[in-house]
């Protein structure tokens, strides 16, 4: 029996598909130790302070201190909680949060799950989202996770919807719910980023829709990750931790990962949308005589530089903008985001049947 | 085609336990818990068929957002299920002969399928557009041959919308709104004045 034939029958295709999620696991596990150090010393520099700064140099190693402690501490299920589905919701969150990295093409090439309808597969991983929060909150048996859950649960089903429309909007440029196809329409050059109209110059009117609709998305993400200015779930000043309270340990470690996972998805995902993916912003003729690997990892480079410029914005946006009330959340979801994603969707598909596009 | 009947076995196997703890779990959080379960392994059911397009539907409509609000309404509900249990005995009959009507219907489609093939006797062609993803077949159908039958839905969930917003909305003119425009448009010259005070005066309003 070949090499070639191997990999083809049921085991070695299993092998190699369990090979490539775990690659693309660790990866995210390692490198999501570096954004949260990120994160706090991005935080901390907005407030002129150090962040932290002992564990290993410049504080790098503080992430796998932090793990350690977490894993260490001892696991505390309340009195009256629903025990098993107390410790399911952190599960829930954390494979919901890594589960839709299959359909996330890292580079040309490297992508675990090339499916048809991948777009739609990352908004419906991202819709779940949801369930761990709610069930964590309801199975503690306790006020501030319940008054917390239900908060989450209506601001993520409430963002969800303009994100959705703003999705509609990209696949009505690109013509295609697949996200390779997707980012491949992006290429030669940053005047064909779908967030400049993703046709080249002829397509650049555009633009007028789709960099607020990126901004709206952006907006969008942060609400549907809970992260601040829209940490309401979590507000510590009125919730104490919301859905986290009761739990400890491991559990809480999950729940940590998985937010944080989520949020660099977001990243992932508007950089696929509207940044090109891993495609540079400049025309790339000489990729051509290039080996496969090199092209890869030449792709992998922008699409990760991109990644860590939009986690950069995230974590400004959390250092600098105060929390949204209650209301206030509600009223910019329903009332300003959900109407211009509608219009913008009735403007681009005017585009594409009316415009030198179509 | 090993691993094809084996993630149907399991899918399948896994919405018929689902389905029966739905109506057999004890907390009503539990069964739409498990009412979630049995649709998720339905959505799986339908990719395996390859209809992709079905199967994230499924997943954004009824799991992210329908049964959402079923969670969300049994969380807050303090519902008494012995309560409602005391009836059971009572309704069986009926049940039973639903179950039984939606049985024999399945099987007579069942029985028609496995003889004729999916279309049955229909005239039209069964697969109009080879070639394109399901997406693109079905999309093509609904905005072309259903294009009155698509609108007429789309118009009744409207209505039903509008309904739901004019049953539960109510003006009372005792509340204070906030009315972001004339916040933002406030200027220093319409909201303050400055006023010199002299020492032991005071300000007459």
């Amino acid at each position: 029996m070949r090499a070639t034939d191997f990999w083809a029958t049921p085991l070695g295709w299993g092998l190699i598909t369990f090979g490539q999620i775990m690659a693309v696991l660790v990866w995210l596990l390692i490198s999501e130790a570096f954004f949260l150090l990120a994160d706090r010393k991005i935080w901390a520099g907005v407030q002129m302070r150090k962040g932290p700064n002992v564990v290993g140099p410049f504080g790098l190693l503080q992430s796998f201190a932090d793990l350690i402690k977490f894993v260490l501490k001892e696991l505390v299920v309340p009195s009256g909680a629903d025990k098993f589905i107390f410790l399911l919701a952190p599960v829930i969150s954390f494979t919901l949060a890594f589960g839709a990295w299959a359909v996330i093409p890292l580079a040309p090439g490297w992508v675990v799950s090339n499916i048809n309808v991948g777009i739609l597969y990352l908004f419906a991983i991202s819709s779940l989202g949801v369930y761990g929060i709610i069930m964590g909150g309801w199975a503690s048996n306790s006020k501030y996770p319940v008054l917390g859950s239900l908060r989450s649960a209506a601001q993520m089903v409430s963002y969800e919807v303009s994100i959705g429309f703003v999705i509609i909007t990209v696949i009505l440029l690109s013509g295609s719910l697949n996200l390779v196809t997707i980012v491949e329409k992006q290429g030669g050059g940053f005047w064909n980023w779908n967030i400049l109209g993703g046709g080249g110059w002829k397509n650049l009117p555009v633009a007028l829709v789709m960099i607020p609709m990126s901004v709206v998305f952006f907006i969008s993400a942060l609400a549907e990750t809970n992260r601040p200015p829209f940490d309401l779930p979590d507000a510590e000043s009125e919730l104490v931790a919301g859905y986290q309270v009761e739990y400890s340990s491991t559990p809480f470690l999950l729940f940590m990962i998985a937010e944080l996972c989520s949020i660099l998805l977001m990243c992932a995902m508007i950089s696929l949308l509207f940044f090109g993916g891993w495609q540079a912003p400049f025309p790339t003729p000489f990729l051509a005589s290039w080996p496969a690997t090199a092209v890869s990892f030449f792709g992998f480079m922008w699409f990760f530089m991109k990644l860590c410029f939009l986690f950069f914005l995230f974590a400004m946006v959390k250092a600098i903008v105060p929390r949204y009330r209650y209301d206030q959340l509600m009223r910019l979801g329903w009332k300003v985001f959900l109407p211009l994603s509608i219009a913008s969707v009735v403007l681009i598909g005017a585009w594409r049947v009316f415009g030198p596009g179509g | 085609m090993v691993l094809q009947a084996i993630a149907f076995y399991l899918l399948a196997a896994t919405t018929l336990v689902a389905g029966l703890a739905v109506i057999s779990a004890r907390n009503p959080v539990h069964s739409v818990l498990f009412l979630i379960t049995a649709f998720f392994s339905a959505a799986g059911l339908f990719v395996l068929l390859g209809a992709e397009f079905l199967a994230m539907i499924l997943v954004v409509v009824y799991v992210g957002a329908v049964a959402v609000l079923f969670l969300f309404v049994v969380m807050m509900l303090d519902v008494d299920f012995v309560a409602l249990r005391q009836g059971f005995a009572r309704y069986l009959p009926i049940g039973a002969l639903v179950a039984g009507v939606l049985t024999v219907e399945m099987v007579v489609v069942a029985i028609k399928v496995a003889t004729q093939g999916a279309a049955g006797k229909s005239t039209g062609p069964a697969a109009p557009y080879a070639g394109v993803t399901n997406i693109e077949a079905i999309g093509r159908v609904l905005y072309t041959d259903y294009v009155y039958f698509f609108q007429t839905a789309g118009l009744v969930l409207l209505v039903a919308m509008i309904g739901a917003i004019v049953l539960t909305l109510k003006h009372r003119e005792s509340v204070k709104r906030q009315d972001i425009g004339a916040q933002v448009a406030r200027t220093p010259a319409a909201g303050m004045r400055i006023v010199s005070i002299r020492s032991g005066e005071g300000l007459d309003e």
